[in-house]
């Protein structure tokens, strides 16, 4: 198991590695390239020679990709110029880090534990009305684009209905002690009800918006999953000995039946953060999908490169936790 | 020991343990007709004793066995007749009734070890949950006995093997840890569903006679479903020959081997593999395929393959010849009538 995973690790690093040299490749390929980008293009010769020169675009490429990984190790990676003007790239990541991940985490669970049992409660009664109806509903979920969803549920239960929050993380008017950065948690730790519950209601409608279409994704995968397991020699096999019902579902149906859906949630948990660009952007969210969507539209290339690299480096990693949690469950990957 | 071998010095005195009457099993398939699987099929198997069920793949003989455990799927397909066992008719108990005897009273074995073990649970535990659900058995109290259950049949260094997975196991490996787990409550009856057909030749044999001496020493009553008579033929007290769904001719074993009735069961006998036969040598088997078979009601569903058919065999269906100890279902029966 130990092996297993220092393995993974290393071929995880592997991955950030080649990830890393893409994004140079990238950044140097920007149009009028960074000194444009900071300069504009209106620029006498001799300034933009000054500033390659001040940059290091003059020294050869393996060179100046060498300095560029020490620089992002060491985390540098320049000054946000549009999203927090004259504030450290890697400090805007990091405030706007926890207002994602309380959002991704609330749409994750809401998929999950709507998704899997929903899934499993179709797949026992595939075929009647129930299962059909359910089965057309995630397909709408499939189809409709994440921002359609945020907007209409932003149209009717914030604007029309007034009831939950339109746009941020928390009304004026709270003053909330800041803890973790989680809004919800932070009220939890201090006591503070009212602003914990606040940062609740915030929450919900973009949190429901992202949540469609992994729910939508969980739910058919367990679904065709405890078909495909119910239908297996094992089941029948422990159906010969006389089992209970229960322990046929939790022990020999629902074991089984997690190994796809495991590798969906972590494929969902990756896609998470492009849903995050479109969903905070229509709610107005500040966290790290809308400081992607502002410093890609607005050239913040600092912001940018880190909010890339680390995107990369999460998906690397819920990648390594998805790999971990099925060498658990499956003795097959564990023990060869 | 000694109880058992006067049952079976004397097994025809012996009320059944299972009886099976005029079991049906029609399955619905969409936009098709009614399929009659099993039709009307009759047998008895007495305390100890083993019964073969013999017959060419799609002849009944998995929906046989699943109609008698209650294991066929919920929908989709009807089930008549009576399987008594016991005193209680099976088909009429209640499912939870029912999943009380399936791995206490009747256990099953089934042909495929490998999907039939679960690939994520260890061998242990496959083995312990049938003694904690039927013996009342705490985990730890059932794993010595998992044990030694394992060591019974023959599967060596037991006490390791309880924390190993299926896959780590060999073909053969896995199908006696699923002879253990059909034995772990010392059932009265065990139904194998082709035990060997998915093993190796050699481990077949092995696996053959690990069965016959276990039901020999529990007084196990056995039967034993196969296509191939040569697996039946050194094993089984009396031998049932399937055909399109109806039981076409019975016999004792030394009786059915020695003098055949049934055109089909010549044939079948005809295409055992034999030992002293060339090597390479093309084996003898019954011309046509199942898929040809006409339905019962109006002619012999054999009529099209057989060699010794006459007029009426396409006309009227065959009726039973016999009794419940041997007969068979034929108008021109080999070696002339009754
Ligand atoms: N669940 C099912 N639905 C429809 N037909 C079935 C089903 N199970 C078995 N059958 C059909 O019943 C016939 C007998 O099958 P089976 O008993 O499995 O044959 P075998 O003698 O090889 O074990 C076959 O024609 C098969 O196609
Ligand atoms: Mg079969």
């Amino acid at each position: 198991m130990l092996r297993f995973v220092l393995r993974r690790l290393l071929q995880m690093c592997v991955v950030v590695l080649v990830l890393s040299m893409l994004l140079f490749a990238w950044l140097r390929s920007l149009p009028g390239g960074p000194v444009s980008a900071i300069l504009g293009e209106r620029q006498t010769p001799e300034r933009r020679a000054a500033l390659e020169a001040a940059l290091g675009l003059d020294e050869p490429l393996p060179v100046q990709y060498q300095k560029f990984l020490q620089r992002v190790l060491q985390g540098e990676f320049g000054v946000s110029t549009k999203v927090l003007p004259g504030t450290d790239a890697l400090d805007v990541f990091l405030t706007r880090l926890p207002a994602t991940i309380e959002l991704a985490v609330l749409a994750l669970l809401l998929a999950v534990v709507i998704g899997i049992p929903l899934g499993y409660f179709a797949a026992r009664r595939a075929g009647s009305a129930v299962d059909t109806t359910t089965v057309i509903f995630s397909l709408i979920g499939v189809a409709v684009p994440v921002f359609f969803t945020a907007f209409l549920l932003k149209y009717f239960f914030a604007v029309e209905w007034n009831l939950l929050p339109v746009s941020g993380r928390q009304s004026t008017g709270i003053d909330a002690t800041r803890v973790t950065g989680l809004f919800v948690l932070d009220g939890i730790l201090t006591r503070e009800w009212d602003a914990a519950w606040d940062a609740l209601k915030h929450l919900i409608l973009p949190a429901l918006a992202l949540a469609t279409i992994p729910f939508a994704v969980i739910f058919r995968i367990t679904r065709a999953s405890v078909l495909d397991v119910l239908d297996e020699d094992y089941v029948r096999t422990a159906e010969a000995k006389g089992l209970s019902t229960g322990v046929i579902r939790s022990r020999h149906v629902l074991r089984n039946a997690m190994l796809p859906v495991l590798t969906t949630i972590g494929l969902q948990a990756g896609g998470l953060l492009a849903g995050a660009v479109l969903t905070e952007t229509v709610f107005s969210y500040r966290g790290v999908g809308e400081a992607l969507a502002t410093s890609f539209r607005e050239k913040d290339y600092a912001v940018l490169q880190v909010l890339i690299l680390a995107a990369a480096v999460i998906y690397v990693v819920i990648n390594l936790l998805v790999d971990i949690a099925y060498a658990v469950i499956d003795p097959r990957i564990r023990t060869r | 020991m000694t109880q058992h071998q006067t049952i079976r010095s004397s097994p025809r005195s012996t009320e059944p343990l299972l009886s099976v009457r005029d079991l049906r099993v029609t399955f619905q398939r969409r936009d098709e007709r009614a399929f009659k699987a099993v039709d009307g099929v009759s047998f008895d198997v007495r305390p100890g004793q083993t019964v073969g069920l013999v017959g060419e793949s799609g002849c009944g003989k998995s929906v046989t066995s699943l109609a008698i455990m209650g294991l066929l799927p919920k929908r989709g397909n009807t089930v008549e007749g009576e399987a008594v066992f016991d005193g209680d008719d099976l088909l009429s108990l209640s499912p939870s009734q029912m999943r009380d005897r399936r791995g206490a009273d009747i256990a099953m074995i089934f042909q495929d070890p490998l999907s039939s073990l679960n690939p994520v649970i260890t061998i242990g535990r496959q083995v312990t949950e049938v003694m904690e659900r039927h013996q009342g058995l705490s985990r730890k109290e059932a794993t010595p006995k998992a044990a030694e259950l394992l060591d019974r049949v023959g599967i060596p260094d037991p006490k390791a093997r309880l924390a190993n997975y299926p896959h780590q196991l060999s073909g053969g490996m896995r199908q006696r840890a699923l002879i253990a787990m059909a034995l772990a409550c010392s059932p009265r009856l065990l139904i194998a569903d082709e035990p060997t057909t998915a093993l190796d030749v050699t481990i077949q044999a092995q696996i053959l006679a690990l069965l016959k001496e276990l039901v020999v020493d529990t007084g196990t009553a056995l039967v034993m479903i196969t296509h191939d008579l040569g697996v039946v033929a050194g094993l089984c007290d009396e031998v049932n020959v399937l055909y399109g769904g109806k039981i076409v001719e019975r016999g004792g074993r030394h009786g059915l081997f020695r003098q055949p009735r049934h055109p089909y069961t010549v044939g079948l006998l005809d295409s055992i593999p034999r030992l002293d036969a060339p090597r390479g040598e093309k084996l003898n088997p019954v011309p046509g395929s199942v898929a040809d078979n006409l339905p019962w009601d109006s002619a012999c569903a054999f009529a099209p393959r057989c060699s010794h058919r006459v007029d009426v065999c396409t006309r009227e269906m065959p009726r039973w010849d016999g009794d419940d100890v041997v007969g068979f279902r034929c108008f021109n029966p080999v070696g002339g009538p009754r």
